[in-house]
């Protein structure tokens, strides 16, 4: 059975992926989410008992390859698309993390 | 014939022979793009002076008597969630509309060693998320066939921008249909190779066990000259194949004769559309006479592949989305003196992303949460297993799969948009190339309704694209339908 979702559910949700919804996001989520896995719960019916899951598909892959060093990306660039770094010392700036 | 009409081959052949150009090519399609892209709004970024100057470089070599590389002048757009260095990408997205990668995918890289010469950048739903190109930060793009209706999705940009003649090529990044599905809406050719067939370094990760990088093309024989240009190996994505890389040109004979052709009769005879059936009737009576066997075949689990592939999507998307945080690059939100770094990654996730990418993230996270995990992201799983043995089991007995490429025509803007459940369904014949992995191509196979277009697709064998490519080739030449040219 799909579980019904409530507005606290869909609040809990959003939590877990950091998006703060507005009240109308939240109602109409509540009802589109409810209805898309309300249409997914037909895969339950199936009977899978000893089926292995598939996580992807590779075959007979090998993707290892030596540890050499090799150039990567000098670090003014990799700072260069931050909202705000600070350039010279090569780092990004965020907001204070403990209060 | 004009410039604008040529195929990939011959613009290619004119170059290296010197009677074009690479500069004259390039002044066409961008003077097409000037003329046509404000009514359809197909490119996002358009970069001419980049791409000129590349174009006079090809022909200063030319004249240098260097060789010139397959793609020699042929001009191409990228779809806007494939990075070029120093050029925006953006994949439709508010979160990064200010964001210049610092490197190149390898698709760009290697279409670049091939001689092509990008155009700029194409219009798709944000992050590869949909079915119609609506959403998108920049807007809808409109489809060249009929300007009130969607040129499907995800890739509907680079498929408008092929239909419409203002680009010989495009990529498209396909995760369960966003290649094909736009193919056939826009009437031309959509390659989705198999996984790993591509290197996907420097593609905007959306679904990274279905994601897959694949070319449009008015013809079959482009497509396979793109892919033989960008197929193999990369060291720098781990999940290419070792798989040896055949020549996908030698491929083409034109002779399909004995080739098995596998129609799932039963999964194809509900909900599809009166004159896509037509269509799709008309495409295997021309196969047969080509010299196809028919063959029916079963895929027993294939009606359950819509709901396991929006599990198993929105749980990957979930995950790899989780690295817009306006943290290092992206858009932030502003703050005041008091909030902290948790304020800032919540509200700068909320602003930039859009209402589809904010559903995905939440049923992604919802299925691979405690309690939810096992009974539907674990059993999709598991049902694509299932699935994935359908196939092998029907390849048993058929060389290639044949059936519609979306149920329906392009559909009005805006005809969707209210029903995400409706927008997912369209998806139905194309999602299980993906869970299962295996190569799939939609061929234009005539209209429906009001000069509305319609594709033929095909299913080959995992790393069997030639065979795939051989027998969409032969329909094409048959068919004839790769000719027909769009009103704009």
């Amino acid at each position: 059975m799909a579980p019904t979702l409530t507005i606290a559910d869909v609040e809990r949700i959003a939590a877990l992926a950091q998006l703060e919804l507005s009240d109308e996001e939240k109602t109409l989520f509540t009802r589109q989410l409810a209805d898309i896995l309300a249409y997914a719960e037909q895969v339950q019916a199936l009977d899978t008992s000893g089926v292995p899951a598939t996580a992807h598909v590779h075959v007979g892959h090998r993707a290892e390859r030596d540890d050499e060093p090799r150039p990567s990306l000098p670090v003014s660039e990799a700072v260069a698309n931050a909202p705000d770094a600070a350039t010279e010392a090569g780092l990004f700036r965020v907001p204070r993390v403990i209060g | 014939m004009s410039l604008l009409d040529r195929t990939a081959r011959d613009i290619r052949d004119e170059v290296t022979a010197g009677r074009t150009s690479a500069v004259e090519v390039c002044t066409a399609f961008l003077s097409r793009i000037a003329d046509v892209d404000p009514r359809l709004n197909a490119f996002t970024l358009v970069d001419g002076d980049r791409a000129l100057d590349r174009a006079r470089t090809i022909d200063r070599r030319r004249a240098a008597g260097e060789r010139l590389g397959p793609l020699a002048g042929v001009p191409i757009a990228l779809k806007d969630n494939i990075c070029l260095r120093g050029m925006r990408t953006t994949a439709a997205s508010r979160i990064l509309d200010t964001f210049v990668p610092p490197y190149s995918a390898t698709v760009a890289e290697r279409l670049e060693a091939a001689d092509a010469v990008i155009l700029g950048k194409t219009n798709c739903d944000e992050f590869a998320m949909g079915s119609s190109t609506e959403n998108s930060a920049h807007g809808p793009t409109r489809n060249p066939w009929a300007t009130d209706r969607t040129p499907g999705g995800s890739s509907g940009g680079s498929a408008a921008a092929v239909a419409a003649r203002c680009a010989p090529l495009a990529l498209g990044s396909d995760t369960g249909g966003s290649i094909r599905q736009p193919g056939s809406f826009c009437g031309v050719v959509g390659l989705k190779p198999s996984y790993g067939r591509v290197s996907r370094y420097g593609l905007l990760a959306f679904a990274s066990s279905l994601d897959q990088i694949g070319p449009f093309a008015r013809t079959v024989a482009d497509a396979a000259l793109v892919l033989s240009a960008m197929a193999g190996l990369d060291p720098a994505d781990a999940t290419t194949a070792r798989e040896p890389v055949p020549d996908f040109q030698a491929a083409l004979t034109g002779d399909i004769t004995g080739v098995r052709v596998g129609v799932p009769r039963a999964f194809v005879s509900e909900g599809v559309d009166e004159g896509v059936r037509r269509a799709f009737d008309e495409a295997l009576d021309t196969l047969r006479r080509s010299g196809a066997t028919l063959v029916d075949i079963e895929l027993p689990h294939a009606k359950y592949a819509i709901p396991v592939y929006y599990l198993v999507c929105t749980a990957e998307a979930s995950s790899n989305l989780a690295r817009y945080d306006g943290v290092r690059y992206g858009h932030r939100a502003s703050l005041s003196r008091n909030d902290d770094l948790k304020t800032m990654y919540n509200r700068s996730r909320s602003e930039g992303f859009g209402v589809e990418v904010k559903r995905r993230i939440m049923l992604g996270t919802y299925v691979l949460s405690a309690g939810y995990y096992d009974a539907f992201y674990l059993k999709a799983q598991q049902v694509r297993t299932l699935l994935r043995r359908d196939y092998e089991r029907a390849f048993e007995h058929a060389d290639v799969i044949a059936m519609p490429t979306a149920p329906t025509p392009p559909f009005r803007l805006g005809e969707r948009l209210q029903d995400p459940l409706q927008m997912y369904l369209e998806d139905v014949f194309t999602v299980s190339a993906n869970l299962a992995g295996l190569p799939g191509v939609s061929v234009p196979c005539g209209f429906a309704g009001e000069r509305l277009p319609v594709g033929l697709q095909l299913m080959g064998r995992m790393f069997d694209e030639a065979t795939m490519l051989r027998v969409a080739d032969a329909y094409e030449r048959a068919a004839g339908w790769w000719k027909e040219s769009p009103p704009i």
